[in-house]
């Protein structure tokens, strides 16, 4: 079986409150970059199925050359090949750009049965490349996807997370899978793992190793335009110490403020 | 001259701080509360190669440097000294001498399963007689009979001892005295006539265990004994000199626990209408806090460093453990200094970091100790 997990570089989660609005508009983000927490999901469930089906596994982004290190944590976990797409063509593309590029590149790196994604980037949240990857390729398209119960017989079969519940169904394959954190625990890089990557050679696809026309992707091909960026503003958190007589009216008193407050 | 960590080296820094965060962090107030023995911890460091990080691949290691060991231990430190020691007398006290003396076959038997983190190990040095003046002091007697050593005596403060399985014993192989009457030789924990006291009760690091143990009438094939017969003492030395950068590197972790502790207390704390980190007494604080702990985490570098290239680092690992460790203490007083009566609270981490680190000046080699190998060799006596 053929997996391609497709991640991205994001900045790491505690460190998002500190990013300016400024390194967002230029690009040049200051704080630590990491493997979009979203996507360990992603490669986790990869090695998984590599684990119980067989077949390889190939981790793909879109990015500059600083975004080997994100394919290079997938290598550490286990990931035996990976490949860097990079172009100053790419640059400022949208999510159905970013499509573009990683369905081009999947295709060329050959049949492909199941693509994995993790749900959303901890920074654009968008979650819309799994859907305009599904859309470019003609693959079947399962999102939220918590559990990978089958594949065979040019199926699979997931179960998915719901608003109202949980569904299980079974599609055909090639399809494009986009998991969320109930599907796994993932698993840490271990020493030789880290090894491995930090002597592994990337190759690097460009636009010309692309079955992609300039005008296709970035910046001034993008559908969406960021016109305006800005920082929520601080949440403002106010403390109350109940205390009455006694227990039970400290906990009556409790139960109301919990209730006129709508928590309970 | 370079201070940029190699790739690997960088990796393996992001690999132990995220799993130091997820997995030891959280549990290292209950670790020393309950002095429960951190196993499911080491578990999983061996499951990552972690137990066996600077020794050969051949014996299950995983073939790193030793700056590798130093990172791996000053996070470890970072998150809760007990496990951080525990790590430390593992690698540093009883991988290192099985490594540097052992012969192929004991490599074999006895360091695989310590290297590839199915067990741990530990060094038998102290006696209630014994402590700095090894030399003299060592009354823990080995003599070679029918093929066999049969030992006899008692050791202190064993560091992971009853949770090990193999034990490096220092004992006297020469009634005759002297500095080359001492030998080193292996034992595992389980050869009948070896018996565990129970846990020292102690002020801190209550999540490694460190026991008394007395020995009679231990018998060992002849072939465990460790290195040469009669450089013990040398061998011992050699070790130590390796154990001290492990305890630099876990007092620098140590420190900069009890730093960013103090640092995000003071971000939040509001004094006279001003976070406290407005206030230049408190600006003062952090900056030498900051300051010392990188002068310290340099020198532990440079002395890991120098035992990598294969030159003599004696003096520096003494030097960068004596100024880790005093360090430490300093830093670790500020820091409760900074979070007010809360700091003494065991509500928050700065107490216990304070009480883990009190023990760093003293094992391995005390401060005097450090400052005698120091002033030895700048004054060349």
């Amino acid at each position: 079986m053929n997996i391609v997990v497709c991640v991205k570089q994001t900045p790491d989660t505690a460190e998002l409150p500190k990013i300016s609005v400024a390194e967002v508009t230029s690009g040049d983000i200051k704080t630590t970059l990491v493997l979009n927490p979203w996507d360990e999901f992603a490669v986790e469930e990869g090695l998984q199925l590599q684990d119980r089906f067989g077949g390889d596994v190939t981790v793909v982004t879109v990015g500059e050359e600083k975004a080997t290190e994100a394919l290079k944590d997938a290598i550490a976990r286990g990931v035996q090949s990976a490949v860097l797409l990079s172009d100053p063509a790419f640059a400022g593309s949208d999510a159905w750009g970013t499509a573009t590029i990683l369905a081009a590149a999947i295709k060329k790196n050959g049949p492909v049965d199941v693509v994995l994604a993790g749900k959303q980037s901890v920074d654009g949240n968008s979650g819309l490349v799994a859907p305009g990857l599904a859309r470019k390729l003609g693959a079947t398209l399962l999102t939220n996807v918590t559990k990978i119960v089958d594949v065979a017989g040019g199926k699979i079969t997931v179960e998915r997370q719901l608003e109202e519940g949980r569904e299980t169904l079974t599609a055909s394959l090639p399809a494009v899978v986009s998991v969320s954190k109930e599907i796994n625990d993932p698993r840490y890089p271990t020493f030789m793992g880290i090894r491995k990557a930090s002597k592994a050679q990337i190759p690097v696809w460009s636009l010309a190793d692309l079955d992609v026309s300039a005008g296709s992707v970035g910046q001034t091909a993008a559908l969406a335009q960021w016109t305006d960026l800005r920082k929520p503003a601080a949440r403002s958190s106010q403390v109350v110490l109940v205390k009455e007589a006694t227990v039970e009216a400290t906990a009556a008193k409790l139960a109301d403020l919990l209730m006129a407050e709508k928590v309970i | 001259m370079n201070f940029q960590l190699t790739d690997e080296q960088a990796g393996l820094r992001r690999l132990v701080r995220d799993f130091v965060d997820k997995e030891i962090k959280p549990i290292a107030a209950h670790t020393d509360e309950s002095g429960e023995f951190p196993w499911d911890t080491l578990r999983k460091l061996g499951g990552l190669g972690l137990l066996g990080l600077n020794i050969p691949e051949a014996y299950g290691g995983a073939g790193a440097d030793h700056l590798s060991a130093a990172i791996l231990i000053e996070e470890i430190g970072r998150g809760c000294g007990s496990t951080g020691l525990i790590v430390a007398a593992h690698l540093g006290l009883a991988c290192g001498p099985l490594n540097a003396f052992g012969n192929e076959a004991q490599k074999q038997r006895f360091l695989e399963p310590l290297a590839s983190g199915r067990a741990i190990g530990c060094l038998a040095l102290t006696e209630p007689g014994a402590g700095s003046d090894l030399a003299g002091g060592v009354r823990t007697f080995a003599e070679l009979r029918g093929g066999e050593w049969v030992i006899n005596g008692s050791k202190m403060w064993l560091t992971n001892g009853a949770e090990a399985e193999t034990a490096i014993l220092l004992c006297r192989t020469d009634r005759t005295g002297g500095s080359r009457s001492l030998s080193q030789i292996i034992a595992p924990t389980n050869t009948p006539g070896i018996t565990f006291g129970k846990p020292e009760r102690k002020m801190g690091l209550n999540g490694s265990h460190t026991y008394a143990v007395s020995l009679e009438d231990v018998r060992v094939p002849a072939e465990n004994l460790l290195g040469e017969e009669g450089c013990g003492l040398q061998q011992t030395l050699e070790v130590l000199d390796g154990g001290r950068i492990g305890i630099g590197a876990l007092s620098v972790g140590l420190a900069q626990a009890a730093y960013e502790a103090a640092m995000s207390y003071a971000q939040e704390r509001i004094t006279f209408g001003a976070p406290l980190t407005r206030h230049q007494a408190i600006q003062f604080k952090i900056a030498d806090m900051a300051t010392q702990i990188d002068a310290a985490r340099l020198l532990v570098w440079r002395a890991a460093w120098l035992r990598d290239q294969g030159q003599p680092y004696t003096l520096e690992a003494a030097q960068a453990k004596l100024f880790a460790t005093e360090m430490a203490e300093k830093v670790c007083y500020e820091a409760i200094q900074i979070h007010g009566g809360y700091g003494y609270s065991r509500d928050y981490p700065v107490e216990r970091i304070y009480r883990d680190n009190r023990l760093m000046a003293i094992g391995e080699g005390t401060s005097e100790i450090q400052r005698l190998v120091i002033a030895r060799r700048v004054l060349g006596l």
